[in-house]
């Protein structure tokens, strides 16, 4: 119960969504997010080294 | 004591290769055998180059799939007034939403990914083609997903969606008001549509392997087989 209540307490999902507005463009707040993490998970996934097995002799 | 066959003494056993090959069947086994070795089918080895974190973006999707087409069953088998009134219906509901939202945000990494080493080249073009059909499929199954929510996000999702769709004029055949259709698209054609397309996108990854980086392969991207991989699935080179 106790998670819930936090992150109730830090996002309010009771309320209309809010937008985000830019020229012609417009986004929720929520999709916004989820294409920057997208773009943040991308980018890690080029530049973060593949953990490799050491092995033996090496 | 003998039993007459009506086969002549002197016939083999199985048939003669000549007119083994005749037969539909054994076309089909030849031509699957073909196309798809056991080895080629599921490799116990891997290129070098796939050690890297992009390449887990298809598997990851196609996990998620899984997830979402479990999750799915199991609120089909159970019912909409289980999945709205029980917490183990919610749960497995949230399930269901969490693992479609994975299972985008997995494949839009996996396009990306596929785009910009143009993972059409070495004669990969149908295995591209049939990525992004089963993109759009999904983001129609993802659509009707909404729609058969039974809340007012749906109400208002539909009726926003049906001036759009009706004015390309397939609101005569998809008629996004109409809950029991939008819900037999959800949960049956679009389902069977997704399975078979990215099953065939997974069987044409196993045929013409793992698209190569710039950097390693030609500049025609020949396909790289098993054959000429170095390391062992699940352990980079």
């Amino acid at each position: 119960m106790f998670l819930p209540l936090l992150l109730g307490a830090l996002i309010n999902l009771n309320g209309s969504g809010r937008y985000i507005h830019w020229g012609f463009i417009q986004i929720s707040v929520a999709n916004f997010v989820v294409i920057i993490l997208m773009i943040v998970v991308f980018v890690l996934a080029i530049l973060l080294p593949f953990p490799r097995r050491k092995r033996d002799g090496q | 004591m003998s039993i007459d066959t009506g086969v002549p003494a002197h016939a083999p056993a199985h048939a003669s290769a000549p007119e083994e090959s005749r037969q539909w069947t054994a076309r089909m086994r030849h031509a699957a055998e073909s196309a798809f070795p056991p080895d080629q089918l599921l490799p116990d080895r891997q290129p070098a180059y796939m050690a890297s974190w992009i390449y887990v973006f298809g598997v990851l999707t196609v996990v998620s799939l899984a997830w979402v087409i479990i999750t799915g069953c199991i609120l089909a088998i159970m019912g909409p007034s289980w999945w709205h009134v029980s917490s183990t219906g919610h749960f497995v509901n949230s399930l269901h939403l969490w693992s479609v939202e994975a299972f985008f945000f997995f494949m839009v990494i996996h396009l990306w990914g596929k785009f910009f080493m143009a993972a059409w080249r070495g004669n990969r073009r149908l295995t591209w083609a049939t990525g992004v059909i089963s993109f759009l499929v999904s983001v129609g199954a993802a659509f009707t997903g909404y729609l058969s929510q039974q809340n007012f996000d749906s109400q208002w999702i539909s009726t926003q969606a049906k001036d759009g769709i009706n004015s390309t004029g397939a609101g005569s055949v998809f008629n996004v008001l109409n809950f029991g259709q939008m819900l037999m698209w959800h949960i049956v054609l679009l389902p069977i549509g997704i399975a078979i397309i990215a099953g065939l996108h997974v069987l044409l990854v196993r045929r013409h392997g793992i698209v190569p980086p710039f950097a390693v392969g030609d500049d025609d991207a020949a396909a790289v087989t098993p054959a000429t991989t170095t390391a062992p699935a699940g352990e980079p080179a």
